[in-house]
């Protein structure tokens, strides 16, 4: 279990340089980490979005592990089929060696258009690991919201006009909406916390049925942050709570990572340039309102914690 | 084997005998018994196959593309809104190259709603880049599966076989079934040219392709889809000969030395030859022909062929909402566009949403088209069978 820095260093690197992300894109740091804690060998896939783009573009890849991309809307689904396939062939003799199969998607190809799916697929119990690669919008076409957008961010579909500030609605709550699917893992992970995330990768992978990991992967383009904060904005969210490390296994949670001090949420909004007019003297009720939801969040999972240990 | 089946049943049958290693499907009416059937199959271990009850059509095809995409022979079946809600990823299928073989139990779109037979969804998937077979009987259906199969692995290219809906799929008819071995030795292992699961030579299927290079997959596909012709010949004859069934893709009716004809798809062609040899009893020089296969349209052949007629009526069981003329007929229009000697082509839309067609319909059909020959005129560039 557990690996070492030491240990992921000598990995090879499967998801290699040469992609075309943004400077600081937590998106690719995830992939990385993900892959280097994998236990290999791995097939994977990914649906439309960012990842596909930067990583794939004809004749180039950046896939050193078998990867599929089809459509938006089935990353769960297509691995569903290629599991399948696995397990038939593996049956017939055709396939002799053990594979762990990972979907990589983003947060709209998950909690959006994508959420049938996946809840599909966790349902019938295929064997995989699905990592959200949560960056709050939908990026790839230029930052819309998505059910995954927190409450008052400013996107390019809510955006902070004269009459509206931002994003009306609270964040939608894939993980626990995972758990009630009786997952038999599922947890948060940032890319700040590379242990903690490959833990979670080894642990889901040794497990005999779906799980399911949500990494919050900051996007320095559509937060509005310079390129060198992306770990800074994983740590801040950890620390103000509003990202809470924690897993839960077979109907147990656990947190991975209490902070010392639990920071004001406004640490983390402050730096970026989605929630700037949240500033304003006139939204100090969204101000209130967001730090109130994560505080209400952070004591209910604390609650989980106790009362389902 | 002389059994009695439903169209559901021949063509769930002939999956069977496939072997497919993935099936991924979900139900809709007429098609549901298909997945039904084949459920029980595997229950009782009759089948070795990996059955994946997805969640909706459009996974069941995504399922479909990554089973195949990962080294496996991959089937479903579907009809209607089932289809559409495929369509994405139709194209994916397709364009990927992927030999998924699909039955369809042909049925209407909505709306407004309606369950029955004609053929609106094959129809409207016809640029996604499948073969399309449609069947006149159960029996071609059964056998369909099976070409469709080799077709599919030797082509490269995903496969629809259609019955009509409830005509075909709920009616039980005499049916001659090949035994599991003859299946298994027509069809021998399915060997991809490449694998997702190879994880020792990985590679990346379904990039992104910008402008530079898009434009030159789609047209090796289309390639692939004209080199898919000459295959469909060799493979309808390697049934012919070893099972002495032959399914020719343009089946001509008593045509040597017909003045005018009628062109369907589907089970109305068996209702069009009765209504033929009514009237060549009358001494009429009538004729039909079957298309079996939509795509790829066999154009060169339909030309020979309805070069020799002086009138062809269309019977079109979908509307093109072209405002114009039905599908069908503003394809053979088309390929028919620069021949010297050509028919006048009059196009038909019948049996939408399961209205009945007859073979007294047909004959009304017969008496414009002798009429159009004898005046060389054509009233109306569409007319609706059988409408109120
Ligand atoms: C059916 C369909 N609808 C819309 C799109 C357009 N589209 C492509 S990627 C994308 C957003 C991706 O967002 P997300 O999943 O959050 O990933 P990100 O790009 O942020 O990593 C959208 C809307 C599509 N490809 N397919
Ligand atoms: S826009 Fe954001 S998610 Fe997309 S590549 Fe750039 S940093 Fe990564």
């Amino acid at each position: 279990m557990m690996p070492s820095i030491k240990e992921l260093s000598r990995e090879p690197e499967l998801f290699s340089s040469g992609h075309r992300a943004c400077t600081g894109c937590g998106e690719v740091l995830a992939v990385r980490q993900v892959l280097l804690a994998a236990i290999k060998p791995v097939a994977c896939v990914m649906p439309t979005g960012c990842l596909e783009i930067v990583s794939t573009i004809y004749p180039h890849t950046a896939w050193q592990v078998p990867m599929f991309h089809s459509a938006f809307e089935n990353a769960a689904a297509t691995i569903s089929g290629m599991e399948a396939a696995y397990r038939v062939l593996k049956r017939k003799g055709k396939i002799t060696e053990d594979i762990n199969f990972i979907a990589f998607g983003g947060d709209g190809g998950t909690y959006d258009i994508g959420f049938q799916a996946l809840s599909g697929a966790v349902e019938r119990r295929h064997r995989f690991l699905y990592v959200c690669l949560d960056n709050e919008a939908y990026m790839n076409t230029g930052i819309q919201r998505s059910s995954a957008t927190p409450l008052g961010a400013h996107t390019t579909t809510s955006p902070a006009g004269k009459v509206k500030p931002g994003k009306l609605e609270w964040r939608k709550d894939i993980v626990e909406i995972m758990i009630a699917h009786d997952i038999p893992y599922a947890a948060q992970a940032t890319v700040w916390n590379w242990n903690d995330l490959a833990n979670k990768v080894r642990k889901a992978l040794s497990i005999n049925g779906p799980s399911f990991i949500n990494v919050l992967v900051p996007c320095p383009l559509g937060w509005g942050y310079h390129s060198s904060q992306t770990i800074t904005l994983s740590k801040l969210a950890v620390e103000t709570c509003f990202w809470p490390l924690y897993e839960c296994e077979n109907h147990k949670y656990r947190l991975n990572y209490v902070p010392k001090e639990k920071l004001p949420v406004t640490e983390w909004l402050k730096l970026q340039d989605r929630f700037r007019h949240l500033f304003r003297p006139e939204n100090k009720s969204l101000l209130d309102a967001f730090q109130e939801e994560v505080d209400r969040r952070w004591e209910q999972l604390n609650k989980k914690v106790k009362c389902f240990d | 084997m002389i059994v009695a089946k439903t169209g559901n049943e021949a063509m769930a049958y002939a999956m069977k005998q496939c072997r497919p290693d993935v099936v991924a499907a979900y139900p809709i009416t007429p098609s549901t018994e298909i997945v039904q059937i084949f459920s029980s199959f595997v229950a009782d271990g009759l089948v070795d196959t990996e059955y994946v009850p997805v969640e909706s059509e459009h996974s069941a095809m995504s399922a479909c593309i990554g089973a195949a995409a990962s080294g496996a022979r991959a089937m479903t079946a579907t009809a209607s809104q089932g289809l559409a809600l495929m369509h994405e990823m139709l194209f994916i299928a397709a364009g990927l190259r992927l030999p998924i073989v699909m039955c369809v139990a042909s049925r209407s779109l909505s709306s407004p709603l309606n369950i029955h037979c004609d053929h609106s969804d094959s129809v409207a998937s016809r640029d996604s880049g499948w073969i399309q077979i449609f069947c006149e009987s159960s029996q071609e259906g059964y056998d369909s599966v099976i070409q469709a199969v080799k077709i599919a692995e030797r082509a490269y290219l995903p496969v629809i076989v259609a019955i009509d809906g409830f005509i075909l799929s709920h009616c039980m008819e005499r049916l001659e079934i090949l035994s599991d071995e003859e299946v298994s030795d027509f069809l021998g292992e399915f060997k991809p040219n490449y694998s997702l699961l190879d994880t020792k030579n990985p590679i990346t299927v379904g990039p992104a392709c910008l402008p530079d290079s898009y434009f030159e997959h789609k047209r090796a596909e289309a390639e692939g889809i004209r080199q898919a012709k000459g295959i469909i010949e060799e493979v309808i004859e390697e049934y012919r000969k070893r099972f002495h069934r032959y399914y020719p893709v343009i089946d001509e009716y008593q045509a040597e030395d017909a003045e005018v004809v009628v062109l369907a798809m589907g089970s109305t062609v068996g209702t069009a030859k009765i209504a033929v040899d009514e009237l060549r009893a009358q001494g009429k020089k009538v004729g039909a022909l079957k298309l079996r296969f939509f795509r790829p349209l066999f154009s060169e052949k339909l030309v020979a062929s309805l070069r020799k007629f002086k009138v062809v009526g269309i019977l079109d069981r979908a509307e093109a909402m072209n405002s114009y003329i039905s599908p069908l007929a503003t394809e053979i229009r088309a390929a028919l566009y620069h021949q010297t000697e050509k028919p006048l082509i009059v196009s038909y839309v019948y049996g939408l949403g399961g209205r009945e067609i007859t073979q007294e319909d047909i004959k009304v059909v017969f008496e414009e088209l002798i009429h159009i020959k004898e005046t060389q005129k054509v009233k109306d560039e569409v007319s609706y069978i059988g409408v109120r």
